[in-house]
């Protein structure tokens, strides 16, 4: 089959690899007919990530129709189901599946051992996403194979389209989860650090999660219109003001209830000494972590509001403002999204219309594409939100 | 040590099942139980060897407790013992495994690695990740970069993120006996 090889740093290219086999009972195996690239694949394609192996099959965004199912997922799946696949891999047997931590399950990663070295504990499985969450094949493919069928999965029996469900994998709970984590109680104010998809997904989410006003941060004209073209928010350009007053103004002068950090890693910062600063250690590699969306939202929140982290993060931050967090009596929430608890709800939210997430999609392109979709996502070139690819064009 | 979301008496049963360690015990090449509260071990060694040697139970509490030693003869002579505890609050069995080696002379760890190819302590957590997810999940987390499942020796050896070929496939699956 075709897939997407990560081949170093700034370096993918599709190649012809074997077809995935089931290897154990309760896998199955998807043919993929719709696949994203997210804005956390571009960590692993700038280098960033630790653990990754020339010709590692990247994505974990993808959905498609079942043609294998092993004799433990039967009962769950048959051949010709169509299926959004989530990001974790989860086993819906131990206790952190138990309590709907699916992104933490203790079976799934198979280099538990690996990932204590850098986090502590292990995190669960993902698709294409390093060996330090497993090393499992990703979905920018022709065909998957899905461990723990029987789990995670979610059949799609009604007529929606691929572009209507797809974002189920990853994207949309996330950006759910990031909103759900702010508690939002009625006459709360959000802020949203990051227009991007998952940025745009929290601020849709917020309001459904009847937030009294939400504002999304950006520097990116296109993103800003894009989110106010679909929903009722605010928005703020941090290079065009200084974000903590232009928040004062909208707050009655207290700051935002919530933040939600939706931007992760590589924050860019609008001071350039500032920049310059957490990129050298960056690439000196003395910090990982670019925290400036992270400090931000922490600075701007009001005393005792609640900080909700959905950007992915990979290892050290450096002058992380905990006299802040502690003395302002500050709640940081975060997590990998636990995609399976989320699933079916939005699900329904997309079949009764109250969500529509195909407003994301900005680019199609074949899979065969996908070296330069990865450029044109990166440096967002041509407006670039969101990219889906096609396997079998 | 670990916890399994599995009552004690789940846990030790699946223990007790000595010809079924190799499932999750992959030093180990086979067990077989004589009846007599007596058992004889296989394990591999490197460059394709094998090492023997015979066991008595030397305690053994349905729930609770197996505990076991070597008997005269073996090339290393080695007891051990693996204690199911409720955790609280019904949150499954805490799992402890010890095992003592008395090799003739120098440093344990090294003959033992020098024997299995690992050092003890990395043996054994690794054979409680795995059991864990059999007793779980009833199957051994295998993926493209570690198609055997959770070994602490091929987590810098791994195979790449992309699917195994057919010979690897078949090379990756024998052990699936759950």
């Amino acid at each position: 089959m075709k897939a997407n090889c990560w081949m170093g740093a700034n370096r993918v290219e599709v190649r012809d690899v074997p077809d995935p086999k089931i290897l154990n009972r309760r896998d199955a195996i998807v043919r993929i007919t719709s696949t994203a690239i997210c804005g956390s694949d571009l960590h692993l394609y700038d280098g960033y990530v630790p653990t990754m192996e020339k010709g590692d099959i990247l994505g974990h965004e993808f959905m498609g129709e079942v043609v294998e199912v092993g004799p433990g997922a039967a009962s769950k799946l048959s051949v010709g189901d169509r299926v959004v696949v989530p990001f974790p891999i989860a086993c819906g047997a131990c206790l952190a599946c138990e309590r709907g931590l699916y992104s933490v399950c203790e079976n799934t990663n198979p280099n538990a051992a690996m990932a204590e070295k850098f986090f502590g504990s292990a995190t669960a499985g993902v698709f294409g996403y390093s060996h330090l969450t497993g090393g499992y094949a990703g979905g920018q493919a022709q065909y998957a194979r899905v461990p723990f069928a029987d789990v995670g999965p979610l059949k799609i029996e009604s007529d929606l389209t691929d572009d209507q469900v797809l974002f189920l994998s990853d994207i949309l709970p996330t950006g759910y989860m990031g909103a759900e984590m702010c508690d939002i109680r009625p006459g709360d104010i959000v802020a949203v650090w990051g227009a991007g998809p998952v940025g745009q997904f929290a601020v849709v989410s917020a309001l459904l999660l009847g937030a009294e006003k939400v504002i999304a941060i950006d520097r990116f004209p296109n993103r800003l219109e894009m989110i106010c073209r679909n929903t009722a928010c605010e928005v703020i350009n941090y290079e065009e003001c200084d974000v903590r007053e232009a928040l004062r103004d909208l707050t009655g002068g207290r700051g935002p209830d919530a933040c939600i950090d939706a931007v992760g890693l590589e924050a860019h910062h609008g001071s350039g000494p500032i920049q310059a600063y957490d990129r050298v250690k960056q690439a000196t590699q003395v910090e990982t972590d670019r925290p400036h969306a992270l400090r931000q939202a922490i600075t701007s929140c009001r005393n005792g509001g609640i900080v909700s982290v959905v950007g992915v993060y990979g290892g050290m931050v450096d002058k992380f403002p905990m006299g802040s967090v502690m003395n302002r009596s500050l709640t940081i929430r975060s997590g990998q999204c636990h995609v399976h608890k989320y699933m079916r709800p939005l699900l329904e939210h997309i079949e009764s219309g109250r969500l529509d997430p195909t407003f994301i999609i900005t680019h199609r392109l074949d899979l065969a594409d996908a070296a330069s979709a990865y450029e044109t996502f990166k440096h967002k070139e041509d407006e670039c939100v969101k990219v889906v690819l096609n396997p079998f064009p | 040590m670990i916890t399994v979301n599995a009552s004690p008496e789940a846990a030790y049963t699946r223990w007790r099942d000595f010809e079924r360690l190799p499932t999750f015990m992959y030093h180990l090449e086979s067990v077989r139980a004589d009846g007599d509260g007596r058992t004889h071990w296989v394990a591999k060694a490197p460059a394709g060897t094998t090492v023997e040697w015979d066991a008595e139970i030397t305690d053994d509490v349905p729930g609770m407790l197996i505990a076991w030693r070597s008997l005269d003869g073996a090339s290393v002579d080695n007891s051990g013992a693996v204690r199911f505890s409720p955790a609280p609050a019904g949150r499954g069995t805490e799992i402890n495994v010890e095992i003592r080696y008395s090799p003739p002379g120098g440093a344990v760890g090294a003959l033992v690695a020098k024997l299995f190819g690992e050092e003890p302590n990395q043996q054994i957590s690794d054979a409680l990740r795995r059991f864990k997810q059999l007793l779980e999940t009833g199957e051994i987390a295998r993926s493209d970069g570690s198609p055997l499942g959770t070994r602490t020796q091929n987590q810098v050896h791994q195979h790449d993120a992309l699917p195994l070929d057919d010979g690897e496939a078949v090379a990756a699956t024998p052990e699936v006996k759950p």
